[in-house]
């Protein structure tokens, strides 16, 4: 029985410090990167699975009405057409994270228009797909439903409203005060593979390959959603093609491959196309948000309003939580804050790349720019002067918070002193400006489970259901394990995304390193503990290096140390009353660079430059990688990025490639990245904190602080798009 | 319908139904998953293979219209231990995260790069008389057509210069 590890006190022994293999922190390559750049690494719909069908899903044409297939019958009769499957138990949307258990389910009634309400399975994906498109799908009984926040009922939630001090008063007495309403419309993930699933049966026991990210959750929700016990499912994610959060969840399609695979008989493959991405996995809510800023005549905040409108399906518990950061990042005695959620008939909402900070530190950092500009103050200094000694609700310390010094060195690299007055710069027919924001994300431990093998060949071997979604699993739990066991990279072998492993807290909240991090700490260090015990001599004094132990001035290999035995150890990891005492966080510092036409408002990015503090960096490369990651998702919410519905019924219009436009290569700089030395002891024995998402939260306003900064445009209504910008010109 | 492919340099004689693209006809019927299918659309270049030496979308060309053309994969530029050039450095830069996009990025690349060779000018080329040379602008606009979400652009464009550099 192993022990569970609670975070209860700050891990201020820094041990990873102690270690002497070098692995930690180094900026390593990622070990599967072989496998990736030659195609050979295998995502979910490529297992070569014997006698696999194909199974294609058909959407609702509507946002209401009873579900029908007309043609029914002519389509069960087409060309190797094995089944049309409406089953009770498909999915409505996919689950949220971390739910635990089915979401709504029932393809019989649509919620919104590209609802996947049943499963055409055929020979071939050819005679599938074109099956599939050969339904005639009728709405009986269809009702006006609000497809639109402006016409739907609007729940307030009362457990985020937020009454400290008297913000009317201070905005009355402020020496400068801003009130601004800002929008941003709907986000798509929009990962590269697009959601896909095989469904094998073996009896009664079900394997389900596809492409999640919280393993230990989703088979959970797949097992309920059949409504079989959790033990018959194994599911296996190896290699997922990106998430941003929207395969956090259970979805429709492994729902549809397990029904369709027990009803045909054979194993069954079912791929989303791209439209049904967009039409039916998760969106990011669209938001109306209402910033006030009471300033003192030096710049201090004090007071602070934040008012936030966010949408989704009837039944969902999910809420944007657009407030999340507003509660903490700067100081000010009067503040208010609420939110509503209007109850729309469209794709439902969930997590999409750091959920709430990614549109509410964006918005909020944008009205900080307006206040900047009307107290005459660098925008920089403004934020300088309203870091909070504690946190200014709770009144609780932070724990670590390099957040001046991001700000500070972040303007130094960037070259902030040179920044330009408003409409100052211009070159040729290009309008330059500058502009900044702060970056700031919750940091949070989940509970987490690894297994670690040491073995007398001088190897190891990592083992959990984590998953890596892109984000460097497979390199940094390795480095961990190399360094706590003194061993060299390559002789750790990482196996991920397997329920049959240890359950493990997923990839999702940017908690995915630091807690599935320290489950595999806490095994190498009871492996150190037996290797101890073994040698008599105390955990402190030995030293693992290249296979070898070092203590009381002698030095013995592994094999010499094991003979013949495998040392096998289980880490376990939750979080304790750390959580509670402190304010976690991590935080940053954004500087672009903008060129915006004179003539057409078109921008360019033409530099941006992100200095960040998450804690210990695991690896200077892949958390680099995700910085560049996250800022890029600002560009596209600054610049192009707008899930966009018609108001008659939802549709949504533009649901391809070609039209959700994320950032290409040549719409992305040269970013640079900056990742500042930090130890977070309250966060986790490895003093590591999340990095996943700090790059997104709060990108985004740079950028269009930096149009301000040409072009004299403020622009209230996310994306900055062209006929916004020259509107103001 | 019979369709004869030169695939990596090995001839497939393959019987298919004619609605199946080039991309399904490598993923379905040959094992070769190595392209990607991220949108079936033409719109993200996950799918990017060469055909008769030039990079083109898989997924928008029926396998029966290429009847005797040769086409390299990803599988046919390196393998785990056997690495092209560009497949290492896309490594050392981390010119990837998820991965899903890498494929389809490489083929791309490598056959920009015999374009740039060629002397094709691009939107980026300053002057189209001139050469196109290896800057930053023209690789980001000639990599334009493969997304990445995971957004290692930088470390893309990095994989590539770097290469051609060392090549050069």
């Amino acid at each position: 029985m192993t022990e569970v590890f609670k975070m209860d006190a700050p891990a201020t022994d820094r041990r990873l410090d102690d270690m002497v293999q070098g692995l930690v922190g180094a900026p390593l390559d990622r070990p599967e990167g072989p496998l990736k750049v030659t195609g050979q690494a295998t995502y979910a719909n490529e297992w070569q699975v014997e006698n696999m069908a194909h199974g294609v899903m058909v959407r609702a044409p509507g946002p209401s009405g009873r579900v029908v297939l007309s043609n029914r019958d002519d389509v069960a009769a087409m060309p190797g057409v094995l089944a049309v499957i409406q089953d009770e138990r498909l999915l409505r949307n996919p689950a949220q994270g971390k739910a635990n258990e089915a979401p709504v389910q029932g393809p019989h009634h649509a919620a919104y228009m590209g609802q996947l309400i049943a499963v055409v399975v055929a020979e071939t994906f050819e005679q599938a797909r074109h099956a599939a498109q050969s339904v005639k799908v009728t709405l009986e009984n269809a009702e006006v439903v609000a497809v639109t926040s402006d016409t739907a009922a609007v729940e307030p939630q009362e457990s985020k409203t937020l009454d400290q001090g008297d913000l009317e008063t201070a905005m009355r007495e402020a020496a400068h005060t801003v009130d601004a309403t800002y929008t941003t419309p709907s986000h798509s993930s929009t990962p590269m593979e697009p959601h896909a699933s095989i469904a094998t049966w073996e009896g009664e026991d079900l394997i389900l390959r596809g492409s999640y990210q919280m393993l230990k959750y989703n088979r959970n929700e797949l097992a309920d959603s059949l409504g079989i016990h959790p033990d018959r499912v194994r599911m296996l994610a190896p290699y997922v093609g990106g998430g941003f959060g929207s395969k956090l969840g259970i979805a429709p399609e492994a729902v549809a491959a397990a029904i369709a695979a027990r009803e045909v008989g054979r194993p069954v493959s079912v791929a989303l196309h791209r439209q049904q991405v967009y039409e039916a996995t998760m969106r990011r809510s669209d938001t109306r948000q209402r910033i006030r800023l009471a300033a003192d005549a030096e710049g201090r905040l004090i007071g602070l309003g934040h008012d936030a409108l966010v949408s989704n399906l009837p039944g969902e518990t999910f809420a944007e939580p657009v407030l999340q950061a507003s509660h903490f990042l700067y100081a000010g005695a009067n503040r208010k804050m609420s939110m509503d959620l209007a109850r729309v008939h469209r794709l439902c909402c969930g997590s999409v790349r750091a959920p709430g900070e990614a549109v509410g530190v964006t918005v909020f950092e944008s009205a900080m720019d307006e206040l900047a500009q009307q107290i005459g103050m660098d925008p920089v200094e403004l934020r300088r002067r309203n870091i909070p000694d504690k946190d200014p609700e709770s009144g609780k310390p932070f724990s670590s918070r390099r957040f001046e010094d991001a700000l500070d060195s972040g303007a130094k690299i960037f070259g902030w002193a040179d920044r330009p007055g408003v409409k100052e710069r211009r070159e040729g027919e290009w309008l330059i400006g500058y502009g900044m924001a702060s970056a700031a994300r919750v940091n949070v431990l989940m509970e987490s489970q690894a297994r670690v093998t040491l073995t007398p060949q001088g190897t190891a071997r990592v083992e959990t259901d984590m998953t890596d979604i892109g984000t460097g699993t497979y390199a940094i739990l390795g480095q961990i394990a190399g360094d706590m066991l003194g061993l060299p990279r390559d002789a750790v072998e990482v196996v991920l995304g397997d329920t049959s492993l240890p359950p493990a807290a997923g990839s999702g909240g940017s908690w995915g390193a630091s807690s599935s991090g320290t489950s595999v700490y806490l095994a190498c260090q009871a492996i150190r503990q037996q290797l101890a015990e073994r040698l008599e001599v105390s955990e402190n004094d030995l030293t693992l290096k290249d296979g070898r132990a070092t203590f009381d001035n002698q030095t013995r290999g592994l094999a010499d140390i094991l003979q013949n035995d495998e040392i096998v150890k289980l880490g376990h990891v939750e979080a304790g009353e750390t959580s509670e005492a402190v304010r976690q966080a991590t935080f940053g510092a954004y500087f672009a660079e903008v060129a915006v036409h004179a003539a057409t408002g078109e921008t360019r990015v033409r530099r941006m430059h992100g200095t960040f503090a998450a804690g210990r960096i695991l690896n200077a490369k892949t958390a680099r990688s995700q910085c560049l990651g996250g800022m890029t998702f600002g560009i596209g919410m600054a610049l192009t990025e707008e899930l966009a519905f018609d108001p008659r019924d939802g549709h949504v219009a533009n649901h391809n490639l070609a039209e959700y436009h994320i950032p290409v290569n040549a719409d992305v700089p040269q970013l640079t990245v900056e990742l500042l030395e930090e130890r977070d002891d309250w966060a986790n024995p490895m003093q590591a904190k999340g990095i996943g998402e700090l790059g997104i939260c709060g990108a985004g306003a740079a950028i269009l602080n930096a149009i301000y900064n040409a072009t004299g445009v403020r622009v209230r209504d996310y994306p900055a798009t062209l006929d916004k910008v020259i509107a103001g010109m | 319908m019979k369709t004869e492919l030169t695939i990596n340099g090995t001839q497939h004689k393959l019987e298919l139904d004619p609605r199946t693209t080039l991309l399904d006809a490598l993923r379905h019927h040959l094992g070769l998953t190595g392209s990607k299918k991220g949108c079936d659309h033409g719109q993200c270049g996950a799918c990017t293979v060469m055909v008769n030496g030039r990079r083109i979308n898989s997924c928008l060309t029926l396998a029966c219209m290429h009847d005797g053309d040769e086409i390299t994969t990803i599988e046919g530029i390196g393998q785990p231990d056997n690495l092209s050039p560009l497949q290492q450095a896309f490594i050392s830069q981390d010119g990837f995260q998820c991965g899903y996009c890498t494929p389809g990025q490489i083929c791309s690349a490598t056959a920009m790069l015999e374009e740039i060779a060629e002397g094709w000018p691009s939107h980026a080329t300053e002057d189209i008389n001139d050469r196109p040379s290896l800057t930053v602008d023209e690789i980001a606009e000639r990599m334009s057509g493969n997304l990445c979400r995971c957004a290692a652009y930088p470390n893309i464009v990095e994989a590539i210069r770097k290469t051609a550099e060392e090549s050069a």
